[in-house]
């Protein structure tokens, strides 16, 4: 599989990363390459083959539906690049 | 003190031939000297570390020791630690303080364990070569122009270099095995499930799993007691009974089968590690145990299934990270949209954006089945080779890695041929069974390394075999040339 430019941008755009013109020519050889050794699993047929997502087939655990964590806004806060009032600051998004 | 065993320091502090504060501060100041070589610790917790110390000092006298009282530790740079930073080798976390500690480092510090510091890893343990650091390389002590294997290559390269006598580690493709191969050390990944994952920053939550690694088997079942254990904050944590894995290390390997997958000694095998693991397997034959060729058919397509779960699931993960509720911000963001991504751009490295990207690749609309559906029906057929090999054997067992330790930057600049490294280790991940490294002979100056792999919650029987090899053995005693 071997990816154009554009398909770098979407990629780029869909994960949140900003990627500079720089590096995208190497970084879209580089996943091109990935992509093309990922490919060898293609030819195995697994028509008859259920999913695996857990190597236990185990489903998620559920727990009583109480609330069992103490609030710990104020420690959470602390380690955040800017809040106000208990708020995280972002940039403004509406005028 | 640089090759002294876990079990051999609980001794000495059991008996008061010496004082976890002595110990403690024989191996700061080993770090303090030589560890500018090496850079296995990112961070160095040397107060904390004197008071846990002092503390454990205090508990032994009162006859309160735990089964790690005093035991100086080091731990991965993944595993969260109440008030110290947690960075995962990223400029991402670099000014991360985590408020809350992993439920292995509580487990560990319960039982009496003094932490030295955290290790240096490859930047969100996505890597085989440690070379992917923010905070830079990390050196092999066997070789210093060598990698020490990665991602828990500062764990590996500490121990090796007698800077600590254990370490924690993550195993997500082989991330604890190959760096203790590497390394001349014992590592064990544990079953999935078997230890919490509560507080160990997240690469890829389906094979993602904490172990211990040492020098020797002993002292793995001796950490491993005390990692292991089912954790209701885990919502993926095993509720298995934890076996006493040190009590059970004294077994008879007579009539032991261990199956020797065709598919792991094939060509591409460097033939001084073959000679290394057909040497130990013919004491595994004098003592009793029995070996046969089986087959994983599926062996081949293990890394490229896992090249699509592992970055699927850590372009998921890692989308936490935004510049807003913890770690990296840039500069003056102009806008939310420059904020999330000029963050991301800048606080991940290359391998952690080039895995998030394909991981998104996967996972995006149009490719899903044909990728992601696709790995996972994959990874069905890998665990299935190994049902079917263990209704014919108890163990199996065949080399860690295909080759010893590479040369810094030899293949930094060639993903594929890096990722091949973890050609051995990687379907175990997948298959979320335990398995073990241990060191049995070199190639050339380098450690060569035998992988155990196990049922599922069979550590004990791992921990076993290794053990009664290494009654028999010496190469888990050696030490690296300039760290004797």
């Amino acid at each position: 599989m071997s990816l154009e430019q554009g398909d770098i941008a979407k990629l780029a755009r869909l994960a949140r990363i900003r990627i500079s013109e720089e590096s995208s020519e190497e970084l879209r050889q580089r996943i091109s390459d990935i992509l093309g050794m990922i490919d060898t699993m293609q030819a195995v047929n697994t028509d008859a083959v259920d999913p695996m997502a857990n190597p236990h087939d185990a489903t998620q655990r559920l727990r009583a539906d109480v609330v069992s964590e103490v609030d710990q806004r104020d420690d959470f806060q602390r380690i955040a690049p800017a809040t106000e009032d208990g708020l995280y600051l972002v940039p403004k998004v509406i005028d | 003190m640089p090759s002294h065993t876990v079990a051999d320091l609980l001794r000495g502090l059991a008996a008061g031939d010496f004082s976890s504060e002595e110990i403690t501060q024989q191996y700061l100041d080993a770090i303090a000297d030589r560890d500018g070589q090496i850079n296995s610790f990112i961070t160095v917790t040397r107060e904390h570390a004197l008071e846990q110390a002092r503390a454990a000092d205090n508990a032994r006298q009162r006859g309160n020791a735990g089964a790690l009282c005093g035991l100086p530790i080091a731990h991965k740079d993944i595993f969260c630690t109440e008030g110290v930073r947690t960075s995962c080798a990223s400029k991402m976390l670099d000014n991360f303080i985590a408020p809350y500690s992993a439920t292995v480092v509580n487990n560990m510090a319960s039982a009496g364990a003094v932490m030295l510091g955290k290790t240096n890893l490859d930047e969100f343990a996505m890597g085989s070569s440690n070379e992917t650091s923010y905070y830079g390389t990390v050196r092999n002590p066997w070789n210093t122009d060598r990698v020490p294997g990665g991602s828990s290559g500062g764990s590996a390269a500490a121990i090796a270099a007698g800077l600590a006598p254990a370490a924690t580690g993550t195993d997500t493709g082989g991330s604890i095995r190959q760096p203790a191969a590497l390394c001349g050390l014992t590592g064990l990944k544990p079953t999935y499930g078997r230890v919490s994952r509560y507080g160990m920053i997240a690469f890829a939550s389906s094979l993602d799993q904490a172990g211990p690694m040492a020098r020797s088997a002993e002292d793995c079942a001796l950490l491993l007691q005390s990692m292991a254990g089912f954790d209701e904050r885990d919502s993926t944590s095993m509720d298995v009974r934890v076996d006493d894995y040190a009590g059970a290390l004294d077994q008879d390997l007579r009539g032991l089968k261990i199956g020797l997958p065709k598919e792991y000694f094939s060509a591409g095998l460097d033939p001084a590690i073959g000679d290394a693991v057909h040497a130990a397997l013919e004491e595994y034959r004098k003592m009793g145990a029995e070996t046969v060729e089986i087959s994983l058919p599926h062996t081949e397509l293990a890394v490229p299934c896992y090249y699509v779960i592992a970055p699927a699931e850590a372009s998921t993960n890692l989308s936490r990270f935004d510049g807003v509720r913890y770690g990296y911000r840039c500069e003056n963001p102009a806008d939310l949209d420059d904020l999330y991504t000029r963050s991301r751009e800048e606080g991940f490295g290359e391998e952690v954006k080039r895995r998030i990207l394909v991981g998104t690749y996967a996972l995006s609309a149009g490719f899903y089945d044909a990728y992601y559906r696709k790995a996972q029906q994959v990874r069905r057929l890998i665990k299935q080779d190994f049902t079917d090999a263990f209704k014919q054997v108890d163990i199996i067992a065949g080399p860690t890695t295909p080759n010893p330790a590479f040369g810094i930057g030899e293949k930094v600049s060639d993903p594929v041929t890096m990722y091949l490294e973890d050609i051995y280790t990687i379907a175990v991940n997948l298959a979320g069974l335990p398995a073990l490294s241990m060191p049995v002979g070199f190639a050339g100056e380098l450690p060569a390394g035998m992988q155990l792999i196990g049922r599922d919650f069979d550590e004990g029987r791992l921990l076993a075999a290794a053990h009664q090899y290494q009654q028999r053995s010496d190469w888990h005693l050696r030490t690296a040339p300039e760290c004797a």
